[in-house]
Parts: C-alpha cells; structure tokens; sequence
C-alpha cells in the first residue's frame, strides 16, 4: 500500500524532467517552461476572462454530457432489450462511433451556425455512441438467470428495468458513460478550437495564433489538470459501483 | 436457420440505413433542409464520382492515405513495445496508469502547432499527431491482452519447457490477439482524428484539407463528396479490421 502514495509524485516528476529537458534542448520561442507554465496558469486562474471562458466551456460541456448521457442510455436500453434490434444495430453504432465526428464539424456548424448549439451538438455526437453501445451490451451480457427470475416472479417490464436489468448493467454502462463523458469534453474543445466565439478552447486557439507560447502552455496544463481531475473522479465513482454490486 | 437469422438480421439493417438516406434525401430535396447546409446524398455520391473520375483530388487523397498509414504502423510499433514494456515492469506500469486512462480526454492535437514549428508544416508534423493520437490505445490494447492470457496457457508453455522465444510467438501473441486486434483497430480510428484535424487546422494538402477548403468557399460539392470519400474509406477500414477482431476472438478469446 504504501509505495503506492508515492507514484503520483513519481509521474508527475517523471513528465516535469521530460518536460524540462525538451524546454532546455528547443527554447523559449516554442516551449514554454514548466516554471513560467505555472506561474502563469495561477495568474490565469485569477483573471476575469479565464472564468468567463471556462464558464462558457462548462456549460457546454454539461448540457452535452446530460444530453449524450441520457440519449446514449435511452437507445442502448431500447437496443439492447431486443436480440433482433441489437444484432441490426450493433454494425452500424459500431461504424458510426469509428467514424471520425472532426469531419462532420462542418456539417454541424452549416445546421447549428457559430453558436453554443453547434458546440454542444458536437459534444453529444462524440459522447452518445459509447454510452448506447456499453448500455446496449451491458443489457444484452445480463445473465439470462436474471431475466428468467424476473419473468418467473411475473415482474412488469418497468420493474424488470429498474430492480433487475439496471443494477446489473450497471457497472458496465457507467464504463461506457466515463469513456462518454471524456469524448465529449474531447469533442466540445475540438469544436472550440476550430470554430467557435468563446470557451477555453477558443482562448487557446488565440494564444497559439498569436504565438503566445506561455498563455498556449497554461491553458493546456489547465485543461489537462482538469480533464485528468475529471477522469480519476469518475473512476472512483466506477469503483464505487463495482464493489456495490 | 443461422443462416435465416442472419440475412434477416443483414436485411433489417440494409432497409435502416437505406431508410435513414432516403429521409435525408426527401429532407434534402424538399427544402426542409437547404442545399446551402447539405446537399442531397444522391448528388454526395455524384460529387465523390466525379472528383474521383476527374482524379484532381488524388494527391490529396494518396497524401491522406499514405500518412495515415504511416501514423498507423508508428503507432502500433511503438505502442506494442511500449505496452509489452510497462507490462513486464508492474511499478512503471502503476505510475503511468493515471496518464494512460486520462490521455484521451484530454485534446492531444493542442501540442499540433508546436509540431509545426518542430517538424515544418507537411508530412511529418501530421504523422506524428497522427501517431501521438493512436499509440496510446495501442499501449493499453497490448497490456490488455497479456492480462487475459490465461494461467493455463502460461502453466503449459511451462510445462512443455518452452523456450521464452517460442512461448511468446506460439502462445501469449495468438492468446492476446484478440486484444491487440482492438489495439490496431482503434489506433486506426484515433490516427484518422489526429490527421484530419491536423490537416483541418494546417496543411498543405490531404483530404480533410480539401473538406476545409470546401466549407470556407461554400462549395458545398467539394465539401460532401470528399467527406462522403472519407467516411467511405474509414468505414471500409474499421468494418474490415472489425471483422478481423470478431474472428479472432471466435478463435481466442475466452468467451
């Protein structure tokens, strides 16, 4: 137990050296250094605009992930409830969710125009597939013991939903729903990045045009900070629910 | 009667798709949606036909093509290694995970600038996104299937006093194949992403380039039939690749 205190320190040492070293060998004008890096963050973070930004990204970024999460869920249940529906379905969510979304920006900025619309949309086309796909085979992986007890305790579908099929599931769709969530946030900054009129992702796409090397380097190590604060919190809550069941 | 289920299953699926296009092309056709946000599929088709026939996108298509491929080999090559790696050494591997997990929800085409400056903007720059986008998923896949080499299989090579050699090649790699199949997979679909937003973003040629191009000029033909080009060409991939994993867990996988 006890090394394992220790190997957060151990990575974040290990990427800081690596980080330095690159800064030493190619300089200033395209590194910035992990010093300056973060003195900068925490100047941003005390910054106005940085917070409308972030606000501006984090809104999106909820509504799409409420979105994607439900719709992902509704039709993964819906699917995989069904053999026949699942076998027709699982080809085409599966080409669907390899298909690369960064092509279909333009698509979604043509229907939704430069809005936060358009952003959220492309937050939920990333986010919707892994979570219908994971529900979808998490329902159809149920033990049939599981849904022939239900039928044999003569439950309604509801209750076969809600009391059986959903706790056990359960583990597995919230697999789905962190890799869901991650893509989103992914798909919300690439929509940023390239077209967009506020969020951190816009903030970064102007600090790199202009060539600001320190403000492209806090923003990321923000983003990063943020997305991996993110991450370790859904996997303790994945934790949480495997014990559970 | 598997054989029954199975057409009825393909048919199905033929008539949603089919089903879904033709609604988009009725949506398309009668103005619901206009012709300034999508052409209809019919003319999508008719517009990649044409480009293709015409052939003068085909530098941008080989260009694409050829890095995507290159992005793909360096991903899994050195993704392997990597995974094979951090897989013998537990601790290395602990440290990591975090990194490994968190990698892709965080936009790893951000450092895509800072690749141009290294590298120059062309081959190499986008290559590398591309490779930095799969090699991950690689690095995890490979773990992934050494992990669910089963004991018993480990305890036979054993037995039969296996040379580490002949172990690896004749009975971890076929075992782990399934997973390093999905490794491949979506080393695949990663590259593509780092690629064509790379050549979204800066480029001198590619497909996504072309789709760029074609958005900011309203020329909406360019647009839908070198889109269209694209999807055909990744679907085509994945479905091939996806095929191949199927068989391979039918052949090795556990369940």
């Amino acid at each position: 137990m006890k090394p394992r205190r220790y190997d957060g320190l151990l990575l974040i040492a290990a990427l800081l050296v690596c980080w330095q070293i690159v800064y030493l060998r190619v300089g200033a004008d395209v590194v910035s250094s992990p010093a300056d890096t973060i003195r900068r963050a925490t100047t941003l973070l005390l910054t106005r605009n940085f917070w409308t930004d972030a606000a501006s990204t984090g809104v999106a970024f909820a509504y799409a992930c409420l979105i994607g999460i439900a719709g992902g869920m509704v039709l993964g249940l819906v699917l995989g409830l069904s053999r026949f529906a699942a076998d027709v379905a699982d080809p085409i969510l599966g080409s669907v969710y390899s298909i690369p979304k960064i092509t279909l920006y333009p698509i979604i900025l043509l229907l939704f125009g430069l809005s936060p619309a358009a952003k959220i949309a492309f937050g939920v086309i990333h986010g919707i597939f892994p979570v219908a796909i994971s529900t979808m085979n998490a329902v159809r992986n149920v033990a049939p013991v599981y849904r022939r007890t239900a039928e044999a305790l003569r439950l309604s579908p509801s209750h076969t939903i809600m009391k059986v099929l959903a706790p056990a599931a359960l583990p597995e769709i919230f697999a789905g729903v962190r890799i869901g969530i991650a893509v989103t946030l992914l798909g919300i900054l690439i929509a940023e990045l390239f077209a967009s009129s506020s969020g951190i992702g816009y903030a970064l796409i102007r600090a790199t045009e202009i060539h600001n090397v320190v403000d492209t380097f806090a923003l990321t190590l923000l983003l990063f900070l943020f997305a991996v604060a993110i991450n370790a919190l859904l996997q303790f809550a994945e934790r949480r629910i495997r014990h559970q069941t | 009667m598997r054989g029954l289920r199975l057409s009825k299953v393909g048919l199905t699926r033929v008539a949603v798709v089919g089903g879904a296009v033709a609604a988009l092309e009725i949506l398309c056709r009668s103005g619901v949606i206009p012709r300034a946000t999508m052409i209809p599929p019919i003319e999508m088709v008719a517009a990649m036909w044409q480009i293709l026939r015409s052939g003068r996108a085909n530098s941008d298509i080989a260009f694409t093509v050829v890095n995507l491929f290159a992005a793909v080999v360096l991903s899994v090559v050195v993704g392997f290694g990597l995974g094979a790696v951090l897989h013998a050494l537990p601790r290395a591997r602990r440290v990591s995970e975090p990194l490994l997990s968190a990698y892709y929800a965080v936009p790893v085409f951000i450092f895509y600038p800072l690749l141009i400056v290294a590298f120059g903007v062309g081959r190499t720059a986008l290559i590398v996104m591309g490779a930095t986008f799969g090699v991950v998923a690689m690095v995890v896949n490979t773990m992934t299937g050494l992990d669910r080499v089963p004991k018993a299989i480990t305890r036979t090579a054993a037995v039969m006093r296996l040379d580490p050699v002949r172990r690896l090649l004749l009975l971890r790699l076929p075992a782990a194949s399934p997973h390093l199949m999905t490794g491949v997979k979506l080393a695949v679909a990663y590259s593509v992403i780092g690629i064509v937003a790379g050549e979204f973003i800066l480029a001198t040629a590619g497909i996504g380039k072309r789709i760029a191009f074609g958005y900011q000029d309203f020329d909406n033909r360019m647009m839908y039939g070198m889109l269209l080009l694209l999807l055909v060409l990744v679907v085509a991939v994945n479905g091939a690749l996806s095929y191949w994993e199927k068989r391979l867990h039918q052949r090795f996988g556990l369940q």
